[in-house]
């Protein structure tokens, strides 16, 4: 049985006890409700919720224009994907988001339902992609909004992990020279902004390639964020394969188990667990990161509303595109962050 | 040493040495081929061309610099606009951090409520997002060049940037209202107040959480045996509960300062002439893509090193010291 908790203070103690605390919340009470006050009827009361200019133009100061969003909601989500193929960027984000959603199932971690998953994104990529079975085409710079948000953050994570695991046993090896070459990248990669790598991947790689062999810059990009996030998932998993104690790796090694039989049997499944919530933290920072392939001219979700506000008409609306757009952002974001901590906490549960 | 594969020391060498192999022969393949693009481009590589002149202006620096400046010195002034950036967000970040650090643990629930929601909202609402929002509410919301708005006497805040007094040529110059906005002593831009101000805000939710997971992480006895001791609140955090956390809280806070100053890259996009911005223009004069981008990575390799390598110093100096 669980001793008796102490009694806590009560709520009004906990608010008005001494004089500080007292004047705190007079003045943070003041300011919310204030807030309150002025944003309720500014973003719902008096805001135009259709796409009308001249209404938007009239309620200036009073209300929102989500008309912006109404009007340009297209744009934001998908791009400038062709509109009578809109079905496909729409089926593609349902179906990434699915599998994304089937992978984070503990009770689904299963080697079947990971390579359906992996199907299901490859697929919506080539249904995104065009160009077979009847499909048409659709150029890459017609990608975008959400979609190409979702397609660049799902990719460059996904094809980042084998290399990470590969690193992090290079890093974790005992053979000196693969040690620093893994490390050499991983430490080069983690010392510079995404920004530089990004140009990196539109200005010199075509340079490194033999003439002639002129690769998309969508897939450009999406191999620069892919070595950018193995870079960080290698330091995630070497974390993770140190975490397994020494004794495993010698019990093993006294079995007769080799190198790979060792790694693969025995420290990389245990490693897994301690390492998910981190990988899915750094999912999250790519996530929030795809928003800079945007200086390399892919206009994702944030780009694609620059896009839309470089409409004069609307421009003078930007803060409600830009509390759509964050919102959105806000949505997936944290709803990640929140699954990273429920696993945190139930793998800390189960250990003790 | 016996050449089979049977042999653990001769099998090391041999994967070592198929590493080697295989890396060298990448390395060939990817020079010959730039060598090959760039012949037929008509650009030779070499870092010579940095010592020409640059040709562009740049409107904020720290050290003489005119369009007749060779590009070295171009990316000088790029390097102290970065560095000046993200030494000035450091510091605003950590005491802002520290501040909503402090109130999420606060006993009041509605500062707590506050502060959590501060660091749950701005940490999950990509930088570059925040960044703009900043620059173009700043544009938005700044008074025109000639009217601008007294702060202080000698401050002046407008389009323009932030005006203040300044010794410009060993003189003190007190800004005044000219034909064309604020004349004299020295200002800041829009853009750096922008970037300022958003990185700061951005790095100080990641800072708050970290800070917040040291300070938990000293056991609550401490705080007690301090309360016992007439120790009062401000100097139980102070004296006891800081200096504890603060092994905890060196390793991540070292790399929030990194994260700040590589994130420091993106004012690019909002046009503060910081390293990138001075890099990419450059790579557009002069199509030395190669070279460029190089001395762009490798001034925020020595930085990111140079950071790492201070910060192990100081968290040798504030490990514990145990009876030996």
């Amino acid at each position: 049985m669980n001793p008796p908790r102490a009694a806590g203070p009560t709520l009004a103690q906990s608010l008005f006890r001494g004089r500080l605390n007292t004047a705190l919340t007079l003045l943070v009470g003041g300011l919310l409700l204030w807030f309150l006050i002025q944003f309720v009827p500014w973003a719902i009361g008096h805001a135009v919720w259709s796409a009308d200019l001249q209404a938007c133009r009239e309620a200036r100061g009073q209300g929102a224009c989500w008309g912006v969003v109404s009007e340009k909601w297209r744009l934001i989500l998908f791009g400038r994907y062709p509109f009578e193929e809109l079905w496909r960027p729409v089926v593609a984000c349902l179906l990434m988001v699915a599998a994304v959603l089937a992978i984070a199932r503990r009770e689904w971690w299963k080697p079947w339902v990971f390579v359906s998953a992996l199907f299901a994104i490859v697929f919506s990529v080539l249904l995104m992609l065009g160009g077979f079975a009847g499909l048409s085409e659709v150029p890459t710079e017609r990608l975008g909004g959400l979609s190409l948000t979702l397609l660049l953050a799902i990719i460059g994570n996904i094809a980042s992990l084998p290399l990470a695991v590969a690193l992090a046993l290079g890093r974790s090896s005992d053979l000196p020279l693969v040690r620093a070459v893994c490390t050499t990248f991983v430490e080069v990669v983690r010392g510079v902004p995404l920004v530089t790598v990004l140009f990196m991947a539109s200005f010199m790689f075509p340079l490194f390639l033999p003439s002639g062999m002129n690769p998309d810059v969508l897939l450009r990009v999406g191999v620069g964020l892919t070595l950018f996030s193995a870079a960080y998932q290698a330091e995630v998993i070497r974390g993770g394969i140190n975490s397994v104690p020494r004794g495993q790796i010698e019990a093993a090694q006294s079995l007769g188990m080799g190198y790979w039989l060792t790694q693969t049997k025995v420290v990389l499944p245990q490693a897994f667990r301690v390492v998910v919530p981190p990988l899915v933290n750094s999912f999250i920072a790519l996530f929030k990161d795809t928003s800079l392939v945007t200086i390399v001219s892919l206009f994702e979700l944030f780009g694609s509303l620059r896009l839309a506000l470089a409409d004069p008409e609307w421009r003078p609306f930007y803060v409600e595109g830009f509390l759509f757009v964050a919102l959105v952002y806000w949505v997936f974001c944290s709803a990640m962050s929140r699954y990273a901590r429920g696993l945190e906490r139930d793998f800390a549960s189960a250990r003790r | 040493m016996t050449l089979s594969l049977t042999n653990p020391k001769f099998r090391a060498r041999l994967w070592q040495g198929l590493l080697v192999v295989v890396l060298l022969v990448c390395l060939w393949l990817l020079v010959a081929n730039l060598q090959k693009n760039l012949a037929a481009r008509g650009v030779e590589l070499g870092f010579g061309f940095l010592s020409g002149p640059a040709g562009f202006d740049i409107a904020e620096r720290l050290i003489a610099y005119s369009a007749e400046s060779s590009y070295w010195m171009a990316y000088a002034v790029g390097i102290l606009n970065t560095l000046r950036v993200a030494i000035l967000g450091v510091l605003i970040a950590t005491g802002l951090g520290l501040f909503v650090a402090i109130g999420a643990l606060s006993i009041n629930p509605l500062v707590a409520w506050l502060c959590r929601t501060y660091v749950e909202v701005l940490r999950n609402v990509p930088l570059l997002l925040q960044l703009f929002f900043w620059y173009l509410s700043l544009a938005a919301l700044l008074p025109e060049n000639d009217a601008p708005l007294t702060l202080l006497p000698g401050v002046f805040l407008s389009k323009g940037g932030l005006s203040f007094p300044w010794w410009v040529d060993g003189l003190w110059e007190v800004p005044e209202l000219g034909p064309f906005g604020m004349v004299g002593g020295a200002a800041i831009s829009p853009e750096f107040l922008a970037l300022l101000g958003g990185l700061s805000i951005y790095t100080s939710a990641f800072i708050a959480e970290v800070i917040r997971a040291g300070i938990l992480s000293v056991p609550k006895g401490q705080s007690e045996a301090a309360k016992a001791l007439g120790f009062s609140g401000w100097q139980q955090l102070r004296l006891i509960i800081l200096p504890q956390a603060m092994r905890v809280i060196v390793p991540p806070m070292t790399n929030q300062y990194l994260n700040l100053t590589k994130n420091s890259s993106l004012a690019v996009a909002i046009g503060y002439p910081e390293l990138v911005s001075v890099a990419t223009t450059t790579l557009n004069q002069t199509g030395h893509a190669v070279e460029a981008i190089s001395l762009l990575m490798l001034v925020y390799l020595t930085l990111s090193l140079l950071t790492s390598w201070l910060m192990a110093r100081f968290e040798r100096a504030s490990r514990l010291k145990e009876r030996t």
